[in-house]
């Protein structure tokens, strides 16, 4: 095939029309502002999430990596007193400014908090929910849901022989996996995880911190923490927050061998 | 100082000892009083059969006609009360959890209107009545009855809900439900054991209350069949045979209190147990 010097065979295979193939960036965050009245909490956050890594958002508490992971997935709304501004992308549709119904938007992410907030239900029913609100009720499914997830984040040996006992029976450990296996149950793309570890024991943390390498294969996810340890053994592209701004972003090994401003050599020295 | 000390926290055990098991005694003596003042007058048929001509007077018969009476009244304005409380409380905490000021509002004014005494609302009712062209019934009884107790319904209900911590909110809207789905699929599970107590509370708070039917349920030696026939209560039943002077008939009138204390004290007993129940699968 003739082609002129100066375009490489690389060149003609990048450009491919966008549509063909995923785009690389799952979130794209544009001029994002939030106020809590006069607060400012986010100030014009610009920011893309990588697909299919783990990008976690660093910071010391209050610098607004809780409120960024809910702006993602509008939980905002639930607070009057906060006013969200800018653009965010996910999968190219702009959720601040469509028309697209909420609950849809939701169900593309699942969430984990710090806290884990299972259902008031059975541990099977915590895992279906998410099917149920889709409408899908065929039993011999939702089984085979449930075992496939309660598998996936290791928790099918511990509850098989009681899935009908309240989750609220389980360690707090085994109710964070279960949060993880009904987000899971919904097929979400991405994962926001919201200091996901900070109410467990370090065995548990562990547990849950090698699910995320495993499922970083299928999903993106949006780990928020303050441990700096954490960060370091988790992080595919870091993102380090300090009073509602985005100080700093970047590959981990770069980013914290050569911090580029004092706030992060700061923080990363007294993480250590 | 240290000796200062002791005393103090002595005498402030004492006083509450004293004053909590105080309140207990008092309970206790109202149900032995009601109990050995009615015990003698309780029979099968003061149970199971209607007064007799000139009962009230001294004559035959039971109270059968107020304790059917009390029942279709408790149990129509416990429903009708379910049907407008249910949805409000949840309301109040899910579609409302942003708005705090309304929520606070709203729950002043139902405290409010809990704290109305219960003659204000057989007033009410009767000038609802009149208004309706009703006569006294046990249409306008069991209406009357549930404004009074819808209330008491919604804030107990509500008082558990609002315990439910915010982040039981967000994982459920996060997972893609709707406020509606939220609400009922998971605050109402949360708050089981708050409505089981709320539903049966209602319910003692509309089988003991006599004021509120007073004016608009009537009375009657009949169980009524109609909705608009008069209906007799067991509180109605108690207050016109303490008025009598005859002795007998006011010892009948302590057996139908025990009857009354009886039906309450299974329902307290049986919300304690159901709530108990429930709240095993409540996320705290």
């Amino acid at each position: 095939m003739y082609l002129p010097n100066d375009i490489t065979k690389e060149a003609v295979r990048e450009s491919k029309p966008p549509q063909e193939t995923k785009p690389e960036h799952i979130v794209r965050i544009r001029n994002l502002n939030t106020t809590a009245g006069k607060n400012h909490i986010l100030k014009n956050v610009n920011l893309d999430i990588p697909r299919n890594k783990v990008t976690v958002l660093l910071g010391p508490s209050g610098c607004g990596k809780t409120t960024l992971l809910k702006c993602m997935n509008k939980l905002t709304d639930l607070y009057r007193e906060l006013k969200v501004s800018g653009n965010i992308f996910i999968e190219n549709d702009d959720i601040l400014n469509s028309r697209q119904n909420i609950p849809a938007i939701r169900q593309k992410m699942g969430l984990l908090s710090q806290r884990p907030y299972c259902l008031p239900l059975s541990i099977y029913k915590n895992v279906v929910y998410g099917l149920r609100l889709k409408g899908i009720r065929n039993k011999a499914l939702t089984a085979c849901v449930v075992e496939r997830h309660l598998r996936e984040v290791g928790l099918w040996d511990e509850v098989k022989d009681r899935l009908h006992s309240p989750a609220s029976s389980l360690s707090i450990g085994q109710q964070q996996r279960l949060c993880l296996a009904r987000g899971l149950a919904v097929k979400p793309s991405i994962i926001l995880a919201d200091e996901p570890t900070s109410a467990l024991d370090p065995i548990s943390s562990r547990i849950i911190e090698n699910l995320f390498t495993e499922m970083k294969k299928q999903y993106t996810i949006i780990l928020v923490t303050h441990i700096m340890r954490q960060a370091v053994r988790m992080a595919d592209h870091v993102v380090f927050m300090y009073y509602g701004e985005i100080i700093e972003k970047g590959n981990p090994n770069e980013l914290f061998r050569n911090p580029q401003t004092e706030k992060l050599r700061k923080y990363i020295l007294e993480g250590n | 100082m240290k000796r200062k000390k002791r005393i103090e926290e002595k005498f402030f055990i004492f006083l509450a000892g004293f004053a909590t098991y105080s309140l207990m005694a008092l309970l206790g003596l109202i149900i032995i009083i009601i109990f050995v003042k009615g015990v003698g007058s309780l029979s099968f048929s003061m149970l199971f059969t209607l007064p007799k001509g000139g009962y009230y007077y001294g004559g035959e018969g039971g109270v059968l006609n107020a304790i059917a009476g009390s029942a279709y009244i408790a149990f129509g304005a416990t429903l009708i009360a379910i049907i407008l409380g249910l949805p409000a409380a949840l309301y109040i905490n899910v579609h409302l959890y942003r708005y705090r000021r309304t929520q606070n509002t709203i729950r002043y004014l139902l405290d409010a209107l809990w704290g109305i005494p219960s003659i204000v609302y057989g007033a009410f009712g009767f000038a609802l009545m009149l208004f309706f062209g009703m006569q006294a019934s046990l249409l306008a009884g069991t209406i009357t009855v549930a404004l009074l107790i819808t209330p008491i319904m919604i804030r107990t209900f509500d008082e558990v809900l609002a315990a439910t911590p915010a982040g039981l909110l967000e994982a459920s809207l996060a997972m893609g439900s709707t406020r509606s789905e939220t609400a009922f699929r998971i605050f109402f599970r949360q708050g089981m054991s708050g409505f089981v107590t709320a539903v049966l509370l209602s319910f003692g708070r509309g089988i003991g209350d006599a004021a509120s039917v007073l004016f608009t349920a009537g009375y009657t030696d009949l169980i009524p069949r109609h909705l608009d026939e008069p209906a007799a209560t067991l509180p109605l039943a108690i207050f016109f045979q303490l008025g009598s002077p005859i002795p007998e008939v006011r010892e009948r009138a302590f057996a139908a209190a025990l009857i009354l204390t009886v039906i309450i004290l299974v329902i307290s007993l049986t919300a304690r147990h159901l709530s108990g129940k429930y709240s095993k699968t409540i996320i705290k």
